[in-house]
């Protein structure tokens, strides 16, 4: 048998699977990737020159924007660092609120996932369990804050909204059944031989290298690093709840997934110790329209690793710079390691498990000769054509073919 | 605070120049400025020596005559030391640390698209976050871009 020809696959920027655009150029040599090449950027808006134009009550709403699922992490991580450079002492009500919020987020993330990493498995049985238990979520952050997503919460100096005790009592009966479904997945993941071999030794990332590249969130967590934002550089309330961060040692895609469902169990931990001790007290404190000058670094644990922003101000209402750097963008370098010398099979898993997207072939190939540094790109018509020649030189036509079978 | 006077004592210890220059602004997060030829043997020091190991992020500031740069190092105990430097603007040639911080390739990529930062060593590839018809002599986090006036109202 002839030995495989080396080629080249653009992936992306279109995701049927995950609304999000991202391209992956895949080098293969038959179906095994030899390297890939990460374009990102197509949902650049620009939101840190925006951040610049606006006053910081705006920018709450505007940063709660860069991400659809983890909107509550961008804006607390935000305005923590504006209430650490303005000294605000804001209650502790407020900082309860704000951590049951992003662990009620989590939870609507983590099960989003899964719903996820079944669909690329062919498992879609798991993503109709596990989004119709999400709604459950969905209905608490809805009666809590007004909305599914995007919760408008935050405020400088506090929250916008309190919790009652009914509303206390609703969200514990919802976490309940969260809970006794999150044991059924565990047990299902743990048991059902079909996930553990799809999933086992695939998108492998040793301890070491998840390091050297960066890894962080369940990504990293997976690999044996113990590092969580809320324990070692504890904000809002978690310095005061008692939970475990998770890790695994695995090092692939099925210690990620063991990972985020027992991170859920520890979330239905923490949310139950915050309903039911929540402190008494105002919800926010006045804060001035004018921040001092000054400068922080503000992190977050985003449901996939530290979410980090840099915000400095210059003593107006406006701040000078802000920056962010979200999770995906330091695991981008861990997932193209993680795909080389595998299989292209395995690509969608192992780049859905560290929780972006993926899926989709543009209708255009382009052929890099690597002998001769030649670029000659194919459209779909030329592809077409190439593909009758083809097959006629084997000794197949086509049109022969449809003519038979009148 | 214990730990983060140990951390400002050993960069003391080390280098001279940085008696004074190392700020302890809250428990967990440490500040110092260095001049950029400097740099490169401080963050070596700071992630070999004093345990840094995680790069949270590279921020680029339009300073006006200067590009300033922070590098936001963190520990696995969440202390966070954040080295600033800067290099002029007239000519903002930065060294890559991909060598050392292979993630900080996308962060140096951004530096070069919206502040204009050349950046040295770093391999070819796609340019990030901007789209590839984007002039190359257009860097909108610089204080002097401003919106053209049909964009305005777009976000």
């Amino acid at each position: 048998m002839a030995e495989a020809e080396e080629f080249r696959i653009p992936i992306g920027p279109q995701h049927p699977a995950l609304k999000e655009p991202e391209s992956f150029s895949v080098a293969l040599k038959g179906e095994k990737i030899l390297g890939v090449d990460v374009r990102l950027g197509y949902n650049h808006r620009g939101i840190e020159k925006a951040c610049e134009e606006r006053t910081y009550i705006q920018d709450i709403y505007l940063v709660e924007r860069i991400c659809g699922i983890c909107s509550h992490v961008h804006s607390t991580c935000f305005i923590q660092g504006v209430e650490e450079i303005a000294g605000l002492q804001v209650p502790k009500r407020a900082l309860y609120i704000r951590s049951l919020v992003g662990e009620l987020e989590r939870v609507h993330s983590h099960l989003l996932w899964l719903g996820v990493a079944g669909h690329e498995i062919g498992f879609d049985t798991l993503l109709m369990y596990s989004w119709r238990d999400r709604e459950t979520v969905m209905d608490i952050l809805t009666v809590l804050t007004g909305n599914r997503v995007n919760y408008g919460i935050n405020t400088l100096g506090g929250v916008r909204r309190d919790i009652t005790p009914e509303q206390a009592k609703d969200a514990l009966t919802g976490i309940d059944k969260l809970e006794e479904r999150t044991k059924y997945y565990i047990e299902l993941a743990t048991h059902e031989t079909t996930i553990i071999n799809r999933l086992s030794g695939v998108g492998v990332l040793s301890k070491e290298e998840a390091t050297r590249l960066g890894a962080l969130g369940p990504t990293g967590r997976a690999s044996g690093i113990t590092q969580d934002v809320r324990k070692d550089d504890p904000y809002a309330a978690y310095a005061e709840l008692d939970f475990k961060v998770i890790s695994d040692n695995h090092n692939d895609v099925y210690g990620r997934t063991i990972v985020r469902m027992l991170e859920l169990l520890e979330s239905y931990k923490m949310i139950r110790q915050i309903l039911n001790n929540l402190p008494a007290g105002p919800i926010s404190v006045r804060a001035p329209r004018r921040i001092p000058a000054g400068e922080v670094l503000s992190r977050y644990e985003a449901p996939r690793g530290e979410c980090v922003h840099y915000i400095k101000a210059n003593g107006t209402d406006k701040p000078e710079r802000v920056k962010f750097r979200a999770p995906t963008l330091a695991n981008v370098q861990a997932v193209k390691y993680m795909l080389r010398d595998r299989y292209l099979a395995d690509l969608p898993i192992v780049i859905a498990a560290i929780d972006p997207c993926f899926s989709c072939t543009d209708r255009m190939v382009e052929i890099d000769d690597l002998d001769s540094g030649e670029r000659q790109v194919l459209d779909w018509g030329t592809l077409h054509r190439y593909s009758i020649d083809w097959y006629k030189k084997q000794g197949i036509d086509f049109a022969k073919m449809g003519a038979r079978q009148k | 605070m214990k730990a983060e006077e140990n951390i400002q004592k050993e960069l003391e210890n080390k280098f001279n120049y940085l008696i004074g220059k190392v700020r302890i602004q809250r428990v967990r997060r440490l500040w110092l400025e260095i001049d950029y030829d400097k740099f490169r043997t401080v963050f070596e020091f700071s992630i070999n020596q004093l345990g840094f190991s995680l790069l949270c992020a590279i921020t680029g500031l339009d300073d006006g005559e200067k590009l300033g740069l922070i590098y936001h190092l963190a520990n696995p105990n969440g202390t966070v030391l954040n080295i600033k430097t800067s290099v002029p603007m007239n000519n903002p040639v930065v060294k890559t640390v991909t060598d050392l911080f292979p993630a900080a390739e996308v962060y140096e990529r951004e530096m070069a698209d919206l502040l204009g930062a050349k950046i040295e060593g770093l391999e070819p590839g796609f340019r990030y976050p901007l789209t590839d018809d984007w002039p190359t002599d257009q860097f909108p986090l610089r204080k002097s871009w401003k919106m053209p006036e049909e964009q305005k109202g777009a976000i």
